[in-house]
């Protein structure tokens, strides 16, 4: 359906770096002779998940005459900022940075990039809120990314691909989860892969449909990480948003992990209360692409949770996950769409929620002030 | 926790008669299959042993709860693992609760993820030897599955078609899914094509030993929690696989038994391949129906450990979208998240849905009665 009302807080959609020439006035001087010289300046950096040519990359009515889907500030604006009636949006850069071998280059790859979108969207459309690409190949490395960018109350995330070297639990990336609770940022997990493993325990698929599909299960799998490992009792502070996980599969992950909690907490003592209690505490989750068929089913998965306040709006833009104006599932109060579109995000988001109390205090004061 | 049982009230489960989807045998020591395995092989064990993907040889790289992965009180006082012996799995189990008929998995030394691929075809016609005279001759109770190592296809299918042709306790295959390639690729096909020529289901069970691929995408856990859960999040990617690659077009007599894999996230499975499947069709033009119609149809799924929601009346959308006539009962006899068949259906529903899940559903699926 259509959104109700306006005021609406997308929390996922992409621009996109429409090739290496654009970060070239961000990066230094090594960096633009050394991939010029080995011609890397000519390469796509397209993430495999999601090549422009998949179906699911964007949608036709989204797709640019030329260039790179989402590259285009105005498009963005016409078809997803201004048609929704959004207020507020998040903007996720999925940049093949992340999927390099060499961390510097990545690092200094991830930079360009946020200095990029802070300066030619985030400067030019004030609804616009971004996340921060770190480099996940070198720690140190998007620790540095995130102070540099912290006092740029613009980024409200941090950004990481949910399939990468390791489960994102591990204590490994707990430098990353330290910074971002120390800044108010929270932890945005991504669909998409580096392909560092196979999408399977079995090793290799196919199919492009296969890939899709299973990126639900490494969602899955990163959250038994984040529960297993203990970072929500490590950085009690953390609020980690999957994005294009769905979610029908969450009541699953809720039953299992209780259930096999109570057989291995010896293993990890650190989980001090049933892990579907710390999950409705610390994770979120974006609605589209949707994965429940119909209003019934959505309204049961709803219940299953035990949660009004899981799901927060996105678009995807301009991934095609709904055609025309329906980006809202059937069937839903108007009491849970005002939770999905607007309290929800707003509840997750420390940045945004003190920018929207900074927005009702200046409104506020407006109205106060004599005509 | 490890508190014995021991004499206990006839139980409401043995009026039924139940049918157990997963029960482990297991060898005494590796001798018990000596007299099964030609002495090249027997001096094979002795002078080399197995060879897996894994780093730590003689036990699992994620040590399990509990008594390494055993009801305590399931070790047989004159030694061995539990498992081992028919006598204590008859007093404990089959007996105490009246199980009617026990579906064997054996896991261990059968061969399905030995890298020599000659050494695991014996190791696998071994262990079929085995189950027939050591097991299912004693007590007819129990049913026979036929290992094979998925990874030598070949052998496979002549060792399935020899079995079902030698013996009518073998009701079912037995493959790792653990495999090296995801379990839809055509690598695999011969074993189809044999277990449906056959008339037997094909039975996946999570597998210990890893197969050199980590059990995620997103790479290896840290601890057994982690590892516990790819029991079903790994098997959803050989589902993914059975129906991508169109095997079920292609064999549309297979029968999947998914044991110890969970069951409540398929209809989650069904909705998002359907969604996708959607939009990208073209990729997979064998398949002529949403794939969620594929899942509905082939496969069958096994309580243990049970699903429990929250608010255990729940668990009646999972059964209402995955269908009564799907879910099998099992114990997973004698490993340490055993489920008592008297208990671990804690929630209300009609003596007709209970004696489906408890009996009907395998009895018709396994061609019982």
């Amino acid at each position: 359906m259509k959104i109700p009302f306006a005021g609406a807080i997308d929390c996922d959609l992409h621009p996109a770096v429409p090739d290496v020439a654009a970060l070239m006035p961000y990066l230094d001087p090594f960096w633009r002779e050394h991939l010029a010289e080995r011609y890397i300046d000519q390469s796509p950096f397209t993430l495999a998940s999601y090549a422009p040519q998949l179906p699911h990359a964007v949608r036709h009515d989204w797709r640019p005459q030329k260039g790179v889907p989402g590259a285009d500030l105005d498009a963005l604006r016409r078809h997803a900022l201004d048609a929704f009636g959004t207020r507020l949006a998040i903007a996720n850069v999925l940049h093949g940075a992340v999927a390099l071998f060499n961390a510097d280059m990545a690092a200094a790859l991830c930079t360009a990039v946020n200095k990029w979108l802070a300066r030619e969207w985030l400067d030019r459309e004030p609804r616009l809120r971004a996340s921060i690409l770190v480099p996940p190949q070198d720690v140190d490395l998007a620790v540095a990314e995130i102070e540099r960018c912290a006092s740029d109350r613009r980024f409200v995330q941090v950004l990481l691909l949910v399939m990468g070297d390791r489960p994102l639990g591990h204590r490994t990336y707990w430098p990353i989860y330290r910074a971002a609770e120390k800044h108010g940022l929270t932890i945005g997990v991504h669909a998409g892969s580096t392909f560092r493993h196979a999408p399977t325990g079995s090793g290799w698929p196919s199919y492009h449909l296969e890939d899709s599909v299973l990126q639900a299960t490494a969602f899955e799998d990163t959250l038994v990480s984040f529960l297993a490992e203990g970072v929500f009792q490590k950085f009690p502070g953390t609020k980690l948003v999957l994005m294009e996980s769905g979610f029908s599969w969450l009541p699953t992950l809720l039953w299992r992990t209780n259930r096999s909690w109570r057989g291995v907490r010896t293993e990890v003592p650190w989980i001090d209360r049933p892990p579907a209690d710390i999950v409705r505490d610390h994770v979120r989750f974006t609605l589209q692409p949707l994965d429940v068929p119909d209003a019934d089913v959505l309204n049961r998965i709803m219940d299953h949770v035990r949660s009004d306040e899981l799901i927060l709006f996105s678009t995807d833009y301009p991934h095609w996950q709904f055609d025309g104006d329906d980006v809202l599932p059937e069937g839903l109060s108007d009491a849970m769409l005002r939770k999905i579109l607007i309290d929800n995000p707003l509840a997750t988001y420390p940045r945004l929620g003190a920018a929207a109390v900074a927005d009702r205090t200046r409104a506020a004061m407006r109205e106060e002030l004599p005509p | 926790m490890n508190k014995p049982v021991t004499e206990q009230q006839v139980k409401t489960a043995q009026k039924l008669g139940f049918v157990d989807c997963d029960i482990h045998p297991v060898q005494r020591s590796p001798k018990d299959l000596y007299a099964y395995l030609e002495q090249r092989w027997r001096e094979h064990i002795e002078n080399f042993g197995g060879h897996l993907c894994q780093g730590l040889a003689g036990q699992l790289p994620f040590p399990r709860m509990m008594a390494s992965g055993m009801r305590a009180d399931a070790y047989p006082s004159n030694g061995g693992p539990p498992g081992c012996d028919l006598e204590l799995m008859q007093r404990q189990h089959l007996d105490l609760n009246g199980c009617a008929t026990g579906m064997m998995i054996c896991l261990s030394r059968g061969g399905m993820e030995e890298r020599n691929l000659e050494f695991g075809a014996a190791l696998a016609h071994a262990v079929n030897d085995w189950q027939i005279h050591d097991w299912v001759e004693k007590d007819r109770r129990l049913k026979a599955g036929v290992v094979v190592p998925q990874e030598y296809p070949e052998f496979a299918a002549r060792e399935i078609d020899a079995r079902a042709a030698e013996n009518a306790a073998f009701r079912q295959v037995i493959i790792s899914p653990r495999s090296i390639e995801p379990l839809g690729r055509r690598k695999y096909w011969p074993i189809y094509e044999a277990a449906a020529r056959n008339n037997l289901v094909l039975g996946l069970h999570p597998a210990g030993n890893p197969n050199g691929h980590p059990s995620s995408g997103t790479g290896w856990g840290t601890y057994y929690m982690q590892e516990h859960y790819t029991f079903g999040t790994s098997m959803i990617g050989n589902v993914v696989s059975l129906i991508s690659e169109g095997v079920f077009e292609r064999f549309p007599g297979l029968k999947v038994a998914m044991i110890e894999s969970g069951f409540s996230w398929a209809p989650s499975l069904g909705w998002r391949m359907d969604k996708q499947w959607q939009r990208m069709r073209k990729e997979t033009p064998h398949l002529k129906r949403p794939p969620s119609e594929y899942l509905r149809e082939h496969f069958w799924f096994c309580t243990q450990p049970m699903e429990e929601p929250e608010n255990p009346a729940d668990i009646h959308d999972v059964l209402d979208w995955i269908g009564w006539d799907r879910l099998m009962f099992s114990s997973d006899y004698p490993h340490w998240d055993y489920d008592d068949p008297d208990v671990a259906l804690n929630f209300k529903m009609t003596e007709e849905q209970r004696s489906a899940i408890m009996r009907d559903n395998a009895t018709a699926l396994y061609r019982l009665s």
